[in-house]
């Protein structure tokens, strides 16, 4: 989309159509005057999105919430585990990780997807073998150059003694994938102070107002959607 | 500065009001009760006297003048859109210590959560002068002196009603006018000292045994009990969610509006995205939600007071007789019981 809002890596948008509704969208690439967004055709606004056109007119405010805190990840060691499209909200950062050499000492991106169906953005995950060091996965099914299995299966192959403890860890993906992602690094000996995941819950406003994605004494569109793991492990919806 | 009016010169003054103000007060609407042969005491403008109800406590609360159960917030023509306008003529709210001090605990969320503004609450609030109006304590479902919300200060005017008129504290000089040629009386305002109902509200500073708490088996009650209608929230003096929800108009799809409609976290889908299941998909769930935001969570995040002011109104409301203050008693009692099998481990 052609726009002039520039959001931080993480940030998500509200997309609105006029007569139907408006839903919360995380940004998954972005340059000089355009956004891109990853949208599943699953809802009332998103059914509708895929009936547009190159040209048409969709309604956008933001960008909201609080994204990855890039700068805490530079000379990091910095491993990014991804499930399904919850890869969308890491993938510019990730490029910007790959077009710019030396941000990170290393990148270690495992990503899981459901099946061979539910892959997102080839080309990148291409590119990106080029740049960190990668594991792509499927939970079920099998695929050349892919391995099969949960993302949590694969923790152990992080070389986190390898890091001398300078690294950050970033988990996106459905709640159940982050929850036990984030309980097999536990497990591993991951510091959980440096640990980081983005939420996606229900919005109206966006601006801390409706309530629908409040979790405890925290807003998800104010507080979050990226927050760091010691105050995600402990909220209940 | 004081007046003591008989009904006819209540009358008058209201009428003299009414050309500067409109002046909200709960009001009867008879035959509009949930069952048959039953009346609604709600909010509404009010002609005379006679309308306000001053000897029984609304069913729904003074926020409906400010926040409506639904509102255009904006219009559409085809891809041009324009915000709703509202009346910018003075509002004189009669409402009682609970009512008001919600205004202040809804005013945390809707101007200034996370620095954010709302338009359309503060356009209509900034419109809003308070007229306290005497209590006695409620009925048997209230119990602000608990929550200490029993007394305010944000009034301009403070209200004594009997059968026979009304005693008039004028706080704010700006009213004085009004009360020009009426009998001067002394009075000064009292609040409610105590209520029938106590609560003892829960310690859940300590994190562990709110975490104990979300899992107790007290909350499987409500799965039995709790229909999940949300009659207990939109009766809720201070209750602020909302959802938005785009109108078109009649067989036109190029025009229409964008709604800001009540939304209440115990009815189910509150939580719900599209294409995913809920978070909280049981009535126990939704239970635990709303109590633990008015009596922990409210205040972890804006300090200083609980959201809950004591007003009773979900208690009165709600068709399954399911009762705040019981609740909140058992939430104590949960507490303790999981301090105490800390304590012994």
């Amino acid at each position: 989309m052609s726009t002039d809002a520039k959001p931080a890596h993480g940030q998500f948008m509200q997309l609105s159509i006029p007569m139907i509704g408006e839903a919360p969208i995380s940004v998954s690439a972005q340059g000089d005057g355009w956004l891109e967004f990853t949208i599943r055709s699953v809802g009332k606004v998103t059914n509708v999105i895929f009936q547009k056109e190159a040209g048409d007119t969709l309604f956008l405010r933001g960008p909201y919430g609080k994204g990855w805190p890039v700068e805490q990840f530079r000379d990091k060691h910095l491993v990014v585990i991804t499930g399904g499209t919850g890869l969308a909200p890491v993938r510019s950062m990730l490029n910007m990780l790959a077009q710019t050499p030396g941000y990170a000492r290393s990148v270690h991106l495992i990503c899981g997807f459901k099946n061979a169906d539910g892959i997102v953005f080839h080309n990148e995950l291409e590119e990106w073998k080029n740049h960190f060091s990668t594991i792509y996965t499927l939970d079920n099914g099998t695929l050349e150059g892919w391995r099969t299995g949960m993302v949590t299966a694969f923790v152990p192959e992080l070389p986190f003694d390898s890091f001398g403890g300078d690294y950050a860890v970033v988990i996106v993906g459905p709640p159940p994938m982050m929850k036990f992602t984030g309980l097999a690094l536990m497990d591993h000996g991951v510091d959980p102070e440096k640990v980081w995941m983005s939420f996606e819950r229900k919005m109206s406003c966006a601006v801390g107002k409706c309530g629908h994605c409040r979790i405890d004494e925290v807003y998800v569109c104010l507080d979050g959607p990226v927050f760091p793991y010691t105050v995600a492990r402990d909220l209940v919806d | 500065m004081g007046f003591s009016l008989s009904v006819s010169q209540a009358d008058a003054v209201l009428r003299a009001l009414k050309k500067d103000y409109r002046v909200y007060a709960p009001k009867r609407f008879p035959k509009q009760g949930r069952y048959s042969d039953t009346d609604i005491i709600r909010y509404a403008e009010v002609d005379s006297f006679a309308d306000i109800v001053w000897d029984t406590k609304s069913d729904y609360p003074a926020k409906e003048v400010i926040t409506p159960i639904q509102q255009a917030i904006f219009y559409f023509t085809e891809d041009e859109y324009r915000a709703s306008k509202v009346k910018t003529k003075p509002i004189l709210l009669l409402a009682r210590p609970c009512d008001i001090n919600a205004q202040r605990i809804q005013a945390r969320i809707y101007a200034g959560n996370g620095g954010y503004d709302d338009l359309y609450y503060i356009r209509v609030r900034e419109l809003v002068k308070f007229a306290v109006m005497d209590c006695n304590g409620g009925d048997d479902t209230c119990f602000c002196v608990s929550m200490g919300t029993n007394r305010t200060d944000d009034y301009a005017l403070a209200l004594k009603f009997s059968a026979d008129g009304l005693l008039v504290q004028v706080a704010d000089e700006s009213f004085a006018p009004y009360f020009q040629d009426m009998p001067q009386a002394e009075y000064s305002h009292a609040f409610v000292e105590e209520n029938e109902l106590k609560v003892t509200i829960p310690d859940l500073s300590d994190k562990a045994v709110r975490m104990a708490l979300k899992s107790h088996s007290m909350w499987q009650e409500y799965n039995s009990r709790c229909i999940s209608c949300g009659a207990c929230t939109v009766a809720c003096s201070t209750c602020t969610c909302f959802t938005t929800r785009d109108v078109i108009y009649g067989v036109n799809p190029e025009v229409g509006e964008r709604r800001r409609v009540t939304a209440s976290c115990q009815i189910s889908g509150f939580d719900q995205m599209a294409g995913q299941s809920e978070f909280r998909s049981t009535a126990a769930d939704r239970m635990r939600y709303k109590v633990l935001h008015k009596f922990h969570d409210y205040k972890a995040r804006f300090g200083e007071e609980h959201m809950c002011v004591g007003c009773g109104r979900c208690t009165h409301r709600c068709p399954e007789l399911i009762s705040i203050t019981a609740t909140v008693n058992k939430v104590s009692a949960a507490v303790e019981e999981i301090k105490a099998s800390m304590a012994s481990q």
